[in-house]
């Protein structure tokens, strides 16, 4: 039924599909870091390599009591349950923006500790919690 | 010859089918719209703005499977040579290529409101932008290679490549730190969505896909009439 040319193609493109899909997966991986679009207080404090001119994203939740709006800033405390990063803020921030829920911050690294933020994204979840967070909460509590 | 024997025959029943689905369209819209409009339940965080849940998530799923759709029958296109086929992927591409950018567009008119931010260049997002990139690609080949088989050869070659961006869009979300939250509805375990919302949800997706149905018969029709209207000239 099958002739030559049909298998020869088959098997041909079967090849090749399979290692595109491996090299796409190889690319992924190395790419990880650069495709991540932001990082965890727990990244930032293993990263040795900090480059504090260069903005960068911080993700995380609000730390519960943390949220601190005077005058002209907004303090608050991003955490990923092992680690925190105290940010400071001003400007608006989204309407989905509050206490124990999902953050994402761009901004400027002062030290390790201290974060200064030119622009808030909400990351909302109906979970209240983003699963990359559980993991590392789940691997925390371990 | 590109199974025209049975063409024919084939044309009633698309006719029949198209008459049918006009007739059912407007009413289950309808019917849809309320659901989603006004019947269904704003959401406690993000109040009315979820609403466009209900057609950015038939868009994206829409998108998804009908590049999917394209791929495999580009797949036995291009090994069996089976000429239907390619007259069936050209016409999906337009309607997926169309409900693509209906995802992006919804996408990031939902995301001002909830994330504060038009565009993010967060993993699901940009792979979604390669895959209308990948459709518009197909179209293109399509549309500027005059040789027909040499059209037929190139475009199922560019949609088979493209296949392999489909998995990295449906778990982007999970492999990588995205500002895009998760999928709510899994194909296993209980979905995060609450009924109440879940069912306009399913009805719009139904009318979005009978949509798809309609324009697919329609364009699936033209073709075949550009090919036999080849076949005469000839």
């Amino acid at each position: 039924m099958l002739t030559k040319k049909v298998k020869k193609r088959a098997s041909l493109l079967s090849i090749s599909l399979i290692i595109s899909f491996l090299a796409i997966f190889v690319i992924l991986q190395s790419l990880k870091n650069n495709i991540l679009y932001f990082k965890s207080p727990s990244d930032i404090k293993k990263n040795q390599e900090l480059d504090f001119s260069k903005k960068i994203r911080v993700g995380g939740m609000v730390k519960k009591n943390s949220l601190i709006v005077q005058e002209n800033e907004i303090k608050f405390v991003i955490t990923d349950f092992k680690n925190e990063l105290q940010v400071s803020y001003s400007g608006t921030v989204p309407n989905l923006f509050s206490e124990e829920k999902g953050v994402v911050a761009e901004g400027k690294l002062q030290d390790k500790k201290f974060f200064i933020a030119e622009r808030i994204l909400a990351k909302h979840d109906e979970n209240y919690m983003p699963p990359e967070l559980k993991e590392i909460m789940k691997k925390n509590a371990k | 010859m590109f199974g025209l024997l049975n063409n024919s025959n084939l044309f009633q029943w698309i006719e029949k089918l198209i008459n049918f689905f006009n007739s059912i369209f407007f009413i289950l819209l309808l019917v849809a719209l309320s659901f989603a409009l006004i019947i269904s339940p704003p959401d406690y965080l993000q109040g009315d703005s979820v609403r466009i849940m209900y057609v950015h998530v038939p868009a994206a799923w829409i998108g998804l499977a009908s590049y999917t759709c394209i791929a495999f029958l580009s797949i036995l296109n291009f090994v069996f040579k089976i000429k239907n086929f390619s007259l069936v992927t050209k016409s999906i591409a337009p309607i997926g290529l169309l409900f693509t950018c209906i995802a992006i567009i919804t996408g990031s008119l939902w995301g001002r409101p909830t994330w504060g931010t038009f565009w993010a260049w967060d993993a699901r997002i940009t792979s979604m932008l390669f895959l209308a990139f990948f459709y518009f690609l197909f179209i293109i080949i399509n549309k500027f290679i005059k040789d027909d088989t040499k059209a037929n050869k190139i475009s199922s070659i560019v949609a088979i490549i493209g296949l392999v961006n489909i998995p990295i869009i449906k778990y982007s979300v999970d492999w990588f730190n995205t500002l895009h939250q998760p999928a709510s509805i899994k194909i296993t375990g209980t979905s995060t969505i609450h009924s109440s919302m879940l069912l306009p949800l399913f009805l719009m997706f139904l009318v979005l896909i009978l949509y798809c149905a309609l324009i697919f018969l329609m364009k699936y029709k033209t073709e075949i009439i550009k090919i036999k209207k080849k076949n005469l000239k000839r």
